[in-house]
Order: C-alpha cells, then structure tokens, then sequence
C-alpha cells in the first residue's frame, strides 16, 4: 500500500492517542491531522484531502453517523466507537471499511489495515503503467461455451469461478453460469493482473475484494477460503499494491 | 473481588514506546478526572441522559486500564441511565473511585 493519508476524529483524548500509536506501526499510514469533533473534521476536509478518516461515532455536536453524509465524496472510513449497536447502520455505505470497537486491540487493528489495502487496491494498482493495463484487461472479452451457444463475459464482471468436478462455475456481477472445463484451463485465458487462484477450487478477481480474513477473503456476499499455500502469495501481491 | 487497574493494554499498544506510555498517562490523568467530574455534575442536576453519554465515554476508559467487569457495568449503567434507572450508581462510582486512585497514582 502507498502512503496513505489519514486524519482521526474522536472527542476523547486519550482515543486519539491510541489511535495515532496503532496507526504509526504502520508506515504507510500517515496521520496528517487529529480533531475532536466532527465540525473541526469537515472544515479541514474543505480544503484538504484525505484518504482514510479513523471516526468515532459518538460526538458531541455532530455525530460520525450524521458526519460521513455531511462529506462530499467521503474517503474511506474506518468507525471507531464504543458500541457494537451500529455496525449494521455503519455498512450501509461503500465507504466504510472496517468497524472497530475500541479498546481497539493491535491484533485487530492489523485486520484493519489489510481490509485498507484491499480497498485501495483498484486504485493503488492504478500507478503508471499498471493502471492502462488492468482498465485494459477489464475491457477484455471472455467467451465461454454453453449448450453451443457462445457467451461473452467481460473479464471485469467476473467475480470468481469454482471447480466442480468437470465443470466450473464462473460467478459474475449479474448471472452464474456452469461451463464444461477446469480450473487450470480458464486460468490461462484469464489476465494475470485481475485474476489469482487462492485455493485449489477458487480463482478470485482480485480487485473485487471487499473483506480478508485470516483463511478467507469476501467478494459481494461470498466467503472463499485461502489456502495455506496460496495466502503468502496473496499477501505478498497486496504489499505489492 | 474488586478488579485492579491495569496497564497491559496500554504496554501492548505501545510495544516499547515509552514516550507513549508517558503522553497517555499525562493525558488520562487530566481527562478521567473531569469525565468524572462532569458525569457527577450532570447526574446531580438530574441530566441522566447527558451523564449517560459521559457514562458512554468512561467505559472505553475502563477497557483501556483493563477493567473487563467494570467495562460491563458501564455498559448496562449507560443504557439504564438513558431510561432514568440509577440503580447501579453506588456500584460504578465504586469503581470510578479505584480508577482514580490508580491514575493519582502513577501520576
């Protein structure tokens, strides 16, 4: 992950400073400004732009809840609060990553900032060169073969495929269709800068992460397990970014 | 048996950092006390709801200094003062008084 821009707001004091701790573990993280309220927060998002907001949801004045949809196109935002009452409320937005009950725990924290890295990734791919080539292979064409009738998918709409037995199962953002094939052959036709296998039954598109866990990632509603073998590779390419 | 601040959270957190550790004391020994300053004003003057939110604050406080029971209190005191219930008052301000002494101490 590149130099991340962040800024936290918290009424406690005492918040803030575990939380600028927890992030200075990581270097990618800077912390460029720290508020006490979520007025103090939104004028400085006037003028200024940020990439994550750690936020705490119960504030005087203006709450976190009512902050985020004071923001014209909110970055990221991580909650931090004390209830676990919101949660549900919280996910309701694309924006929000990740949703931490504090004491926040630094086990928990590193959670946090992989669910970050993830995030980020369509974007952070987008360096240089990099970022034609992935808008490229989501342009790209796949045409698979069902009942002699072609069908073409764009690589970009593919969320992930299976393996059962003889055939896979490819998932996209709108249909799942069961295609005679295996693994290893839809594995070369599919680009390497969108696509990875993360288990012997699994290839993910990789910029369709939303969520990793220890042993899984989440892609829409989708649990898919990491295999032991593969999470170094997976980790290692979200350094990568 | 009453629980005993602690500051293993705060040494996990600062893994080392002992400058850490000295700004987090020097804060919490101002803010703990006027959280309990200001939760004591409003519950007197019968504003259980503003104690509440006070109440709310404390509680991440206690989790910090690793008070898991207290912490748990906290948690049901503040939705039962929000429902004008101070039944549990004499026990959280029990607890209150131990963080205090504790902050006073290492101070």
């Amino acid at each position: 992950m590149h130099e991340v821009k962040c800024i936290i707001v918290d009424d406690e004091a005492t918040a803030r400073a575990i939380m600028e701790e927890l992030c200075g573990s990581f270097p990618e993280l800077e912390v460029v400004e720290q508020f006490p309220n979520a007025l103090e927060a939104l004028k400085f998002l006037n003028q200024n732009e940020v990439d994550v907001i750690f936020l705490d949801i119960h504030m005087p004045l203006l709450t976190g809840i009512d902050f985020v949809q004071t923001v014209k196109d909110p970055p990221k935002v991580v909650f931090t609060t004390s209830d676990k009452e919101f949660a549900i409320e919280a996910f309701e937005y694309d924006f929000i990553v990740d949703y931490l009950v504090k004491p926040v725990r630094p086990a928990r924290f590193q959670k946090t900032i992989l669910k970050l890295k993830s995030a980020f990734a369509p974007v952070l791919v987008g360096d240089g060169d990099g970022a034609l080539a992935i808008d490229q292979q989501k342009d790209e064409d796949l045409y698979i073969n069902i009942d002699r009738r072609l069908i073409k998918l764009k690589m970009g709409e593919i969320l992930m495929i299976e393996a059962k037995g003889d055939y896979i199962d490819i998932k996209t953002t709108t249909n799942e269709y069961r295609v005679h094939s295996t693994l290893k052959k839809i594995k070369e036709k599919l680009p390497e800068l969108l696509f990875m296998q993360i288990h012997r039954s699994f290839i993910i598109n990789f910029t369709k992460i939303i969520d990793i866990q220890d042993n899984s990632v989440l892609i829409e509603r989708s649990v898919i397990p990491i295999s032991r073998s593969q999470r170094p590779n997976l980790m290692q390419r979200l350094n990568l970014l | 048996m009453a629980e005993i601040p602690n500051l293993d959270y705060i040494k996990e957190i600062a893994g080392g950092n002992e400058e850490f550790e000295k700004k987090f004391l020097s804060i919490i020994q101002v803010e703990f006390p006027k959280e309990k300053e200001d939760y004591s004003n409003l519950l007197n003057s019968g504003q259980l709801e503003e104690s509440a939110k006070v109440v709310h604050k404390i509680k991440h406080k206690l989790g910090i200094l690793g008070l898991s029971g207290g912490y748990k209190m906290a948690i049901k005191y503040e939705e039962d003062l929000k429902m004008g219930n101070t039944a549990l008052k004499d026990d959280f301000e029990g607890v209150l008084s131990a963080v205090e002494d504790f902050v006073l101490k290492i101070a």
